[in-house]
């Protein structure tokens, strides 16, 4: 089954905005988001595959709307409740 | 951004919560928090990945080595990819008949460690949906035009391997140092939506 991540050939959006060329982190919380789940999955709390499985199954609506980060950030609290870590 | 449904505030207060809520746990630390990102901004940028290419430009076999093992070759050089680990890097050539092109359609995967943070076209639905099934008027998007007999084959990230083009060297560069050729090459040049 093909989930909201998988955007590969689908139409609908939308010219690329190609100036939007920023790299990096637009805000403070964005860096702090990465160092959380870059030491998490250091510390083995969940795998690769888990945070990227937890993005993917976002609700569609709920993904489409929320920034790059605001996913990482939804994931890795979705993985941390899923294995009771908090 | 006008992706911000969720005021930019809010979020930051959602992570300093989930941050204190870790460190009760004794998950992580604050400091540990800071190291990876002054870690990150130190040692993840362009310059590395600028490199590697203006090193195979010049060293034939060092460019073999890069297309075979790329983890290997960027650890020749002396950029540390352990972190990454198991993550695959793999070199993709452009030549005079065939462009190449990468994307990640399923998320936004990226060597990161090599060219640092990706620009935010790159993480775009745009970017990932229309790149793969109408690659030309992509790279026309970004003043990047082809000749129609040029082939343009586009290289789909995965969790497990990573891309990064290596660029046709510039024209009339043989005289050229290896540090001014690694000054002729761009971040958009190794993601492949720019000529160098």
């Amino acid at each position: 089954m093909s989930r909201i991540n998988d955007v590969g050939g689908m139409h609908g959006f939308g010219p690329i905005d190609t100036h939007d060329d920023e790299a990096g982190f637009h805000h403070e919380w964005e860096a702090r988001v990465f160092a959380i789940n870059r030491l998490l999955l250091k510390a083995g709390t969940y795998t690769l595959d888990e945070f990227r499985y937890a993005v993917e199954r976002m609700d569609p609506q709920e993904y489409l709307a929320a920034s790059y980060y605001q996913r990482w950030l939804h994931a890795i609290e979705t993985l941390l409740a899923e294995k009771g870590v908090l | 951004m006008s992706h911000d449904h969720e005021g930019s505030a809010a979020v930051s207060n959602r992570v300093k919560l989930l941050v204190t809520a870790l460190q009760e746990r004794s998950v992580l630390t604050e400091a540990q928090l800071d190291d990876t990102v002054e870690k990150l901004l130190l040692h993840s940028k362009p310059a590395n990945a600028f490199a590697m290419v203006a090193r195979s430009w010049v060293d034939a076999a060092y460019k073999a080595r890069l297309l075979a093992d790329a983890n290997a070759a960027a650890a020749e050089l002396g950029i540390d990819l352990s972190h990454w680990s198991p993550v695959k890097l793999r070199a993709v050539e452009n030549t005079p008949v065939s462009h190449k092109v990468i994307v990640c359609t399923l998320c936004s995967c990226y060597p990161i460690a090599l060219l640092g943070p990706s620009p935010t076209w790159y993480k775009s639905e745009a970017y990932r949906s229309r790149v793969v099934r109408d690659p030309r008027s992509v790279l026309a998007e970004f003043g990047v035009s082809l000749p129609d007999e040029k082939e343009i084959t586009v290289w789909d990230s995965t969790a497990e391997v990573r891309y990064l083009v290596i660029p046709q060297r510039p024209a009339a560069t043989e005289n050229a140092t290896e540090a001014q050729l690694a000054a002729m090459i761009t971040r958009n040049g190794l993601i492949g939506t720019a000529l160098l």
